[in-house]
């Protein structure tokens, strides 16, 4: 059953895709560690784990499009799953500093020391455990979007509603995260990292398995996105997407469809969070401002809503532009990323993705079309076979403007 | 009356839903038979649409009773679970998944279990295959399996719509308004799918072309103003007079 759905999951496009990512996971590392310093193919130390910073941002654009591309749910809060796994990665982080800190205390982090505070607070029991704090990556954004999504999608909040809530859960995590009292380091949030499994969280060698770990991450998303997509559920997503209560009315149960897709996408992000707060090797509440989860909406739309590629593509492509704008012209950025964004929405709805997709079809149809003309291909169609040229019934070059519709 | 109620397919009592004050539905009964063909006409704003929408638990009732098979008050379940119990529908405005193949569409529909994983792991088996494509057969699309549903003319999507209640195979379709739109011809072929469809399912046609009705040979139940104004064959409600007078006659 599993294997059937890997196994329609990996067409051409996805085995080149993941290909790709498995590739750079190897490479990257290798050319890193083993060339030697200043040769041309050597990926340096800082581009190691700025690479791995992007990936982690495409993996999360890639779960914000699994429900926005998909199934028509536009979070405008998705940085919230991304944070909590970060936090969830920074608190196992704090605990193996040991008594390493500045106060030197083996068991409080050197905040908890500076506040004045005595006892461990029972949410960080356990956390020293990397099985543990694991478990919890997965499990608290996972647990978040089930209980949020199961309010949100059973009293049928849909479009800019929904939204707007996802957008406040964000800002009120932010507020409650900033505050000294909840424990997680306030306005500074969790940092001076030290070792993560035993091994110094600063060493080259560190830095490039963290990478190649957000690489096969990556990849791995990018096939449980590919399985859901392609089979029946993510058909059904696309209806949902398309025209909602029309897919009631034949018996799907929306909310379920939508809870599920939801969750599944917070846990992407959430894993996300954690493969990006050790390579950064800081989190703060900083990434709960809900300016970052909507520039995951333009990373999204920029590389290509409702494909699996694009959101990787312009999480990269737009963050590549902030480190260079950032560094060459600071003021200015804000400006370029909302030009952006005016720009794709409205001259390239599927993105950049879509514009290759559409072009390439414009040439196929040009090369059959001559073709037929030459005579050579003057083969009548059978009954069955549609006379014109036509890409396969694939999601990528489905006809847009299918915007929600209410069903009568 | 509570004979009549445990023999029914659909019951529906004294069904009452306004709107801002104005009432779409007064008062409405209405029975259909296990098996039954019954074409509803009526004056648009009757409330035609409205006694669907009731049924289809897509409006509540804020009076009355609507019972599916004599025991199960339809009023107490939401859209996806009356789907589930056999009810199917087919809208005056045809809706059909525009970014999915007419392939998809019916295969979306086709009576399969829906939940969450069931769905993600299902894989269509030869039966289905077979399923699908007379579905596309009956309804005339075979030709066009393989192109995106918002490529379809109008009439095509009222027959893309009608296959996928059919692969639906629900016990009860409510049709309304199958051929606005559709030339003389496609209408005629309309009215015979639907006579087939008839054979072997209880069907709730709602129409204002005429000829069609009359095609359609069965019960007719003349609405107008959100109550039952006539009813019997269609030779004795167009011969009623307040049917010519707030219909017909117009
Ligand atoms: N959701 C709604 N809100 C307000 N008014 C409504 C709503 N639905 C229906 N109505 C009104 O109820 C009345 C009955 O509408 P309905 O659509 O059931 O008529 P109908 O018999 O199907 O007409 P037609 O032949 O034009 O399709 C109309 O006056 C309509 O404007
Ligand atoms: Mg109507």
């Amino acid at each position: 059953m599993i294997t059937k759905a890997v196994l329609r999951a990996l067409d051409t496009k996805a085995v080149i895709v993941i290909s790709i990512l498995v590739a750079v996971a190897i490479l990257v590392p290798l050319s890193n560690l083993f060339l030697p310093v200043g040769h041309p193919m050597r990926v340096p130390n800082y581009l190691v784990s700025l690479l791995g910073k992007y990936l982690s941002y495409a993996m999360l654009a890639l779960a914000l499009d699994l429900i926005w591309g998909y199934a028509g749910i536009l979070s405008l809060g998705h940085g919230a799953f991304f944070a909590l796994g970060g936090y969830a990665m920074g608190m196992y982080l704090m605990r193996q500093i040991g008594d390493r800190g500045v106060y030197a205390n083996a068991t409080l982090p050197d905040f908890m020391v500076f506040l004045g505070w005595q006892d461990l607070p029972w949410y960080w029991q356990g956390m020293d455990m990397f099985w543990f704090a694991a478990l919890m990556i997965v499990f608290v954004p996972g647990l978040l979007a089930f209980v949020f999504g199961w309010f949100a999608f059973r009293s049928r909040v849909t479009g800019v509603y929904f939204s707007i809530i996802s957008q406040a859960m964000v800002f009120a995590l932010m507020l409650a995260f900033f505050r000294n009292d909840m424990g997680f380091g306030g306005n500074n949030g969790l940092t001076d990292f030290k070792d993560i499994l035993g091994a110094p969280i600063a060493a080259p060698a560190t830095r490039a398995a963290l990478f190649s770990a957000t690489a096969l991450a990556l990849a791995i998303s990018f096939l449980l996105c590919a399985m859901v997509i392609k089979s029946k559920l993510g058909k059904v997503m696309v209806a949902v997407r398309d025209a909602e209560s029309r897919t009631r009315f034949i018996g799907y149960r929306v909310e379920n469809v939508k809870l599920f897709a939801f969750t599944v996408s917070a846990v992407i992000a959430g894993v996300a969070g954690a493969l990006y707060v050790p390579q950064v090797g800081i989190i703060n509440p900083g990434e709960f401002s809900p300016a970052n989860s909507i520039e995951i909406v333009i990373w999204t739309a920029v590389g290509g809503r409702g494909t699996l590629l694009g959101p990787i593509i312009g999480a990269i492509l737009v963050n590549a532009g902030k480190s260079y704008f950032t560094g060459a012209f600071p003021d200015f950025w804000l400006f370029a990323l909302g030009g952006l964004f005016v720009f794709v929405t409205l001259f390239m709805p599927k993105g950049i993705v879509g514009v290759f997709v559409s072009a390439w079809t414009a040439l196929r149809a040009r090369r059959a079309s001559a073709r037929a003309q030459k005579g050579i291909g003057s083969v009548t169609p059978g009954p069955d076979e549609p006379a014109t040229p036509r890409t396969a019934p694939d999601d990528e070059a489905a006809p847009h403007g299918a915007e929600p519709k209410p069903a009568e | 009356m509570t004979s009549e109620l445990a023999s029914s397919l659909l019951y529906l009592d004294d069904v009452t839903v306004s709107f801002d004050g104005f009432k779409a539905l007064n008062s409405l009964s209405l029975v259909v038979q296990p098996g039954e063909l019954q074409a509803i006409i009526g004056p648009n704003g009757a409330g035609k649409t409205t006694m669907m929408d009731i049924v289809t638990g897509k409006t509540r009732p804020d009076k009355g009773e609507v019972y599916f098979e004599g025991r199960i008050d339809l009023t107490k379940k939401d859209e996806a679970e009356i789907a589930n119990l056999g009810i199917g529908r087919k809208f005056q405005k045809p809706t059909v998944f525009e970014s999915h193949t007419v392939w998809d569409n019916i295969e979306l529909a086709l009576k399969n279990p829906r939940g969450v994983f069931a769905s993600w792991f299902y894989a269509r088996g030869q039966s289905d295959t077979g399923r699908i494509a007379e579905i596309l057969e009956t309804v005339r699309l075979t030709h066009r399996k393989n192109d995106f549903a918002a490529n379809l003319s109008h009439g095509q999507k009222q027959w893309l719509e009608i296959g996928m209640l059919l692969a639906q195979d629900p016990k009860l379709l409510l049709v309304d308004e199958p051929v606005a739109g559709m030339t003389d011809a496609e209408t005629e072929e309309t009215s015979k799918l639907l006579k087939v469809i008839a054979k072997n399912h209880s069907v709730v046609v709602v129409e204002h072309d005429m000829s069609f009705v009359r095609d359609l040979d069965c019960r007719v139940t003349c609405l107008a103003e959100g109550s039952v104004l006539a009813q019997g064959s269609l030779a004795h409600v167009s011969a009623d007079e307040k049917v010519i007078e707030r219909y017909l006659g117009r």
